[in-house]
């Protein structure tokens, strides 16, 4: 049975580690911060100018000035702190963020990403999203293992406009999770399968090659 | 050194020409500068170039500007919650300049801080590197990205003195510090004048903002408004 939003939500939140400053894509990847384990102590980035986003408010405490990256209404936490989205994205191209997950339309083989575009169709651009890839530690990719026409998502070479080349670490679909060791040419690995899941189905549900 | 208006159409007065280029904080709907976004569509002012990260919503912030076709070019990296704006691109009546988050606001940085270009690796292999000058540096393939400077800086600040020295207020902050160093003329709307500012608290120095302006009845819309629930007893 292919994992729920929630399930691999909580699969991803096991890449967070103690100490770690994470910034998390919009979608899916919001879902993450409900699933960090007890004494793992992570620090939320939100790239619109905040360090310590806390949870969303309760009704009627919603404070127009005080949003994240998905314009959601949030909150501030003893550790919060604000800052331009100069200073945002320094900290990002800079290098100090831990661990970006994010959401995909295609996620290649030699780990190129893409999500930002279809295009002459769908035209909203990349927000943080180039910034985060080429500036986090490690990136996560949460999405669904097939688009909604059974068409792949984990393929050989991606044909939509890219977010990042060879930027991918981790790949977590609602079929299974995929890890390369490195940037430098490693293939992706099968590292866990749904309950269910054969390796000859996600195979043939797969573009991509993968060692299992 | 400020000098304090009555209203943002006085403000600015003498400052709009057909053509230009503003850029204006703000990030989605949070902190822009919305009395002075007003002022601009009420000017009747075109072929305007705007920098900006979002391009509002249909009826509310730089979406007015869109409809109204004040537009010519907008210098974004996010758009998606805009039909209109949508809409006008597909159709060829708008021009669009994406730029990823971080490399437009640096680029609105390094444009007020005299930094004509610097080199990033932000979006190099993709659609947005195309045609720029690349260089490597220690084994990295980098892309040149030029700094912006606009005719005219927009911003919003939650609080200001009559020198000009402007504070934001949470995530309303984003762009406005960065956008209120990138205009030859900068006019800030502020919620509130105070008599004086923690001098170490000051997030814009007065001597970026020209002409400044108390708002009243502040609309700041909210975009997702999202709640959770308070645990039962």
């Amino acid at each position: 049975m292919p994992w729920s939003r929630d399930e691999m939500a909580a699969r991803a939140a096991h890449e967070l580690k103690d100490g770690f400053y994470v910034n998390l894509g919009i979608g899916i990847p919001t879902l993450v911060s409900n699933h960090i384990a007890p004494g793992i102590d992570v620090t939320l980035q939100s790239e619109n100018g905040m360090l310590g986003m806390g949870p969303f408010p309760y009704a009627g405490e919603e404070d127009p000035d005080l949003i994240n990256a998905g314009k959601q209404t949030v909150t501030e936490l003893d550790r919060t702190c604000y800052f331009s989205s100069a200073d945002s994205f320094a900290m990002i191209r800079g290098g100090k963020m831990d661990l970006s997950i994010l959401g995909a339309m295609e996620v290649a083989e030699n780990g190129d990403l893409a999500n930002w575009m279809i295009p002459g169709k769908m035209i909203k651009g990349p927000g943080g999203a180039m910034d985060l890839v080429a500036g986090a530690k490690r990136i996560v990719v949460l999405a669904d293992h097939n688009d909604k026409k059974g068409g792949h998502k984990f393929v050989k070479a991606c044909t939509l406009p890219l977010t990042g080349a060879n930027v991918v670490d981790v790949l977590i679909t609602d079929l299974a999770v995929f890890e390369r060791p490195d940037r430098s040419g490693s293939p992706f690995r099968l590292v866990e399968m749904a309950a269910g899941v054969t390796l000859d189905e996600l195979r043939a549900r797969t573009g991509a090659a993968f060692t299992a | 050194m400020a000098r304090i208006y009555d209203d943002a159409a006085a403000a600015l007065d003498g400052l709009l020409f057909d053509g230009m280029t503003i850029v204006a904080g703000g990030f989605g709907l949070c902190g822009i500068p919305e009395k002075l976004i007003a002022a601009v569509h009420a000017s009747g002012v075109k072929d305007l170039t705007v920098v900006s990260n979002n391009a509002g919503v249909d009826d509310f912030g730089l979406g007015v500007l869109l409809r109204s076709r004040q537009v010519k070019k907008m210098i974004s990296s996010y758009v998606g919650e805009n039909k209109e704006f949508e809409r006008q691109f597909l159709s060829g009546e708008l021009e669009l300049e994406f730029a990823p988050q971080g490399t437009l606001a640096e680029r609105i940085r390094a444009g007020g801080a005299g930094i004509p270009g610097f080199y990033t690796k932000t979006g190099v292999g993709t659609t947005l590197a195309e045609g720029k000058e690349h260089k490597d540096f220690d084994g990295e393939t980098y892309v040149l990205e030029r700094g912006i400077v606009a005719d005219l800086a927009l911003v919003h600040a939650w609080r200001g003195d009559r020198f000009g020295n402007l504070v934001y207020r949470k995530t309303a902050r984003n762009f406005n510090p960065n956008a209120a160093t990138a205009g030859k003329v900068t006019v800030a709307e502020v919620e509130e004048l105070v008599d004086r500012l923690d001098p170490d608290s000051v997030h814009t120095p007065s001597v970026y903002v020209r002409r400044l302006i108390v708002g009243h009845d502040f609309e700041k819309r909210i975009e997702q408004r999202t709640v959770r629930q308070r645990e039962s007893a």
